[in-house]
């Protein structure tokens, strides 16, 4: 695969921000109980991503070393005002529903991380793809979570009904527990299971092995 | 002085900002792996919570809210859209300065927290913490209970998920959801147990 386009597709599933590289998990779960203010959080997010990687690749060769963490934020946060006014002046009813997550954005780890990992590194265009491709990683992450909450919890995609429930005289009763917050961990828990189990060399070495011969059995 | 007990428990148990916020998410996840270095990370946590809540809630109070700057004889003036990037610039100073402190008057423990410290910074349970503050208008004395009460309630979280993990060690745990994976699991069982104390007042 060519360079720009592997920078762009490698964050999609192999080298995925929120399950593998364990970044921007905070805000993945808080904003999933319904799928629109979910597609609102990636636009905002992946928006803010590609931004702040161009911006901060741009200056990369002005910034004293020592000083970076505070001229990547300053940076992030402009960026991170530009979207939540853009927010609330255009999608006011979900922008409040987002509540402080949009301001979050901030202290997003896949921000910052791909700004120190990448971004610092590698030329604009790049770094520009860089932001693009893991905010679309952290997107489908965020869709899949979103769409298997509001589906079972609510019966319902962005707003329509798509499984009647039992109190509107449907047939399916919903489960309660798909809107409360334990129902993200579970799911980003199975959702791992799956990629990793699809992508065994993303499997995790124990810290201890009860039974060495039981597992070289298997393997 | 009920009214602060209430508020405390609210926001260390009912609201944790951990298990039904999911803040601080990243570093709750890496850093629970021992149960000394939690103890450590959850104390940093609550000092830092506790001084910038209330110094974020000053700064919002005279400084940024519409007609805040009456004072200097500016009252039509409304900066609140300069907040998140004055929060985060007194949250990295204050930072800057604890670390700054440990490492002159606590050697051990700020080896022993290394690069989780500079990290508080991008900690969203701190700015998470300023960010419900000004959303749910808090006076001065309700911000510092809130700054301990949420800093208290993330660090016993991830104290006691740092307590599970150290023996979940010794279990057969599928391939797949080795690691990351079963910590979620987990994570998700210790917020349903959190749910219980929903709707406790006091």
């Amino acid at each position: 695969m060519s360079e720009p386009r592997r920078i762009l597709i490698d964050p999609l599933v192999d080298d995925n921000p929120v399950l593998l590289q364990v970044l921007g998990i905070c805000s993945a779960l808080a904003v999933t109980t319904s799928l629109l203010p979910a597609l609102l959080m990636c636009a905002a997010m992946t928006t803010v991503a590609m931004f702040s990687g161009a911006a901060i690749s741009a200056i990369r060769a002005h910034i004293p070393n020592n000083i970076r963490i505070i001229v990547q934020m300053t940076i992030i946060a402009s960026l991170v005002i530009v979207v939540d006014q853009v927010l609330k002046a255009y999608a006011y009813e979900t922008s409040k529903q987002l509540s402080v997550f949009v301001g979050l954005i901030i202290t997003n780890c896949i921000i910052l991380g791909r700004a120190e990992a990448f971004a610092a590194k590698n030329p604009v265009g790049a770094s520009f793809l860089d932001g693009l491709g893991n905010g679309l990683g952290y997107s489908a992450v965020l869709v899949i979570v979103a769409a298997c909450r509001e589906l079972f919890g609510a019966g319902t995609l962005l707003g329509y009904t798509v499984l009647p429930l039992t109190s509107n005289g449907g047939w399916y009763e919903a489960n309660g527990m798909m809107l409360l917050p334990p129902s993200a961990f579970f799911i980003i828990g199975l959702l791992i299971w799956a990629v990793r189990t699809a992508r065994p060399k993303q499997v995790e070495k124990p810290e201890y092995q009860i039974h060495e011969v039981h597992r070289t059995e298997v393997l | 002085m009920a009214e602060y007990f209430n508020l405390f428990m609210k926001a260390a148990f009912v609201e944790n900002l951990a298990l039904t916020f999911f803040l601080g998410m990243c570093t709750f996840l890496a850093v629970s792996k021992r149960v000394d270095t939690a103890v450590g990370l959850g104390l940093a946590v609550i000092a830092v919570q506790v001084i910038t809540v209330p110094v974020n809630y000053l700064i919002f109070e005279y400084l940024l809210k519409p007609g805040a700057l009456a004072w200097a004889g500016l009252s039509e003036v409304d900066l609140s859209f300069l907040g998140l990037v004055s929060y985060i610039g007194v949250i990295a100073a204050l930072v800057q300065i604890l670390e700054m402190t440990l490492d002159r008057y606590f050697p051990t423990l700020y080896n022993a927290l290394g690069i989780f410290l500079p990290l508080i910074t991008v900690n969203c349970a701190i700015l998470g913490g300023t960010l419900f503050m000004v959303e749910r208008q808090y006076d001065f004395a309700q911000s510092v209970t809130f700054g301990l009460g949420s800093g208290f309630g993330w660090a016993v979280a991830l104290i006691a998920l740092a307590g599970i993990r150290e023996k979940l060690r010794y279990s057969d745990v599928p391939d797949g959801l080795q690691g990351l994976g079963i910590t979620f699991i987990i994570v998700g069982l210790m917020s349903l147990g959190f749910m219980g104390f929903s709707g406790i007042q006091l």
